[in-house]
């Protein structure tokens, strides 16, 4: 039986619906990113599952039980789950006194809590801080006083809404290590929402892409960015290359795709006449400035029309009669002397590119 | 202009001499208007964060009430409360007319709306994520109200230092239902009045600047307090 198990739950803000027909089951143990763009309804399903909000409609079920829409039982459900807020929000008092007031709300003995409360302050990084007023803390410090807050409760299930939005690299990555440290030492529960589809990749055992309030796809990291369900999804998670075409052949799980002025190989079950998309990672292309002999199906000439310089990366746009984006690494741009109008090969394999089934608007 | 350096000099000369009669009127306005501040507080603390914490209808126009109620006369209240204190009134059994009680009650009555008003816009200053964060970590209703009561207390005590000042400096209220009982029911303000009317300009000053004196005082204990 999984933890939570949310069923056909639909919530509006008067006249525009937040989340359409959710369901979704979280095991204990398991960490599981929602991703999706600003807007989407993150925040609001996270505020349901913490029962901050009453759905408009559908059912939420803790641990087996289904969650009633009022009462006391409530509160006892929320004391075993911690939320943390996508803005830290810390109170004006003491670092201590912030990380304490859970344990103290729920009761804990005076002695034990001094003892928990520096222990988590020690684990994240803030020992020296116990008596500073937290509102005069930094960004990063204060994000950090709030997973101490939650983390100190040891709660059975941890929401976590963009814990990294708005701070500094170094920061994201210490929180990051923070949270997987604890998914792993507790075992804890956890639904993180974030739009960092990295993040997402990097700290979750499954993701759930929700895009206009619908949980489009739920799935491994790699279903998700493999193999996205729809144009929707494909577009969410840096699929840059979505090709419109055709299947006209397929040979034993090796189709060809028609896409007007060329045609590509790739691997699909589709039979001839299906109307597809095929959608290339731009990372999965290669570029080269001759037809090298490769187990690559696939290979173009083509002409580079811009560069753009991504830190590590260099983003190069190629015309091969269709447009298509690839990344390449810094130094390889350089090697191969990558600028506009510079004639290149792009070559990607026929397993490189994931075939969605194209649904014909009426 | 010499008045008004008669006032000083003979202010501190009353001061330094602990004159006694000074003493004793100074000492029945701090404790008649601290009285009435902190029973005020003890209502309307609470009353103002049920208000606040609370959607009902009509609660916009309660609050406009509130503010409205911040300036009404002291000498309406003094009315009010004379009225109902007067040996005919519905409370004259009680017989505090002309007596500190009823000093303490007008001024409670004078100071309600003040207070209640200002604790209810110093809870709407803590933000809504406030509460939300409070309520995620496990806080029952009452945590969270005393929670964000903590949160608002630069702002609450605020509120109580501006019904304390009301209280103090007010006249009108102190009069009508104290009567200026010399030794009885006597305070700064009606002196002041007193004095300047029989032409003691000098002493009216004087006790003018014990006033503010005191004000200070209480000022500077309460933010040493808050400071904690």
């Amino acid at each position: 039986m999984s933890l939570i198990e949310i069923a056909g739950l639909n919530h509006r803000y008067g006249e525009r619906a937040i989340l359409e027909n959710i369901n979704l089951s979280v095991d204990r143990g398991e960490v599981f990113a929602l991703i999706g763009p600003t807007g989407a309804g993150k925040t609001t399903l996270l505020r349901i599952i913490d029962l901050l909000e009453v759905p408009g409609s559908g059912e939420i079920y803790f641990d087996g039980k289904c969650i009633p829409r009022s009462g006391k039982q409530r509160l006892e459900i929320r004391r075993r789950m911690s939320f943390i807020h996508q803005k830290p929000q810390v109170f004006n008092l003491s670092v201590y006194d912030n990380v304490a007031c859970g344990l103290i709300w729920r009761g804990e003995e005076k002695n034990k809590i001094a003892g928990k409360v520096e222990h988590i302050l020690e684990m994240v990084g803030l020992k020296g801080y116990k008596n500073r007023n937290a509102r005069t803390l930094s960004g990063g410090e204060a994000q950090r006083v709030a997973l101490a807050r939650s983390f100190v409760l040891e709660p059975e299930v941890l929401l976590l809404d963009e814990p990294t939005a708005n701070l500094d690299p170094v920061s994201t990555a210490k929180i990051e290590q923070l949270i997987s440290y604890v998914a792993r030492q507790h075992n804890t529960t956890m639904i993180i929402a974030t739009h960092d589809m990295s993040q997402g990749q990097q700290l979750a055992d499954r993701i759930g892409v929700l895009l206009d309030g619908r949980l489009v796809q739920t799935g491994n990291a790699t279903d998700i960015f493999r193999s996205p369900q729809n144009e929707e999804v494909a577009h969410f998670v840096g699929m840059e290359n979505i090709i419109e075409g055709v299947i006209i052949a397929n040979n034993e799980g090796i189709a060809t795709v028609n896409i007007g002025s060329n045609a590509i190989q790739v691997v699909s079950n589709y039979p001839a006449g299906k109307e597809v998309y095929a959608c290339i990672r731009p990372e999965d292309i290669t570029l080269a400035l001759s037809s090298i002999q490769s187990s690559a199906r696939n290979s173009f000439h083509a002409k580079v029309t811009q560069v753009t310089f991504l830190g590590p990366l260099s983003r190069v746009e190629i015309n091969c009669g269709f447009r298509l984006v690839a990344l390449v690494t810094k130094i390889s741009a350089e090697e191969l002397n990558l600028q506009v109008g510079r004639e290149v090969y792009a070559i990607f394999k026929a397993t490189g590119v994931h075939i969605m089934e194209r649904e014909i608007s009426q | 202009m010499t008045e008004i350096w008669d006032g000083l000099t003979k202010a501190i000369e009353l001061i330094i001499s602990l004159d006694p009669e000074v003493m004793e009127i100074a000492g029945r306005s701090l404790s008649i208007s601290g009285t009435s501040c902190l029973l005020a507080s003890l209502i309307c603390l609470p009353l103002g964060s049920l208000i606040h914490f609370h959607n009902f209808r009509g609660k916009r126009a309660l609050i406009n009430i509130i503010q409205t109620l911040f300036s009404v006369p002291t000498v309406v209240v003094g009315l009010f409360v004379l009225v109902l204190f007067s040996r005919a009134g519905p409370l004259g059994e009680l017989g505090i007319l002309f007596k500190p009680p009823a000093m303490v009650v007008g001024q409670m009555i004078l100071i309600t709306p003040l207070l209640l008003g200002l604790t209810i816009s110093a809870l709407s200053g803590v933000s809504k994520e406030i509460v939300d964060t409070a309520t995620s970590l496990g806080a029952s209703g009452f945590q969270t109200v005393l929670l964000v009561l903590r949160e608002a207390r630069y702002a609450v005590l605020a509120a109580v230092i501006m019904g304390f000042g009301r209280a103090i400096s007010e006249v009108g209220c102190a009069l009508m239902v104290g009567g200026n009982i010399k030794g009885a029911t006597r305070v700064i303000t009606t002196a002041i009045s007193l004095e300047a009317s029989k032409g003691e300009l000098a002493l009216a000053i004087a006790l003018g600047i014990i006033l503010l004196l005191l004000a200070l005082i209480i000022n500077i204990v309460l933010n040493r307090l808050q400071q904690r």
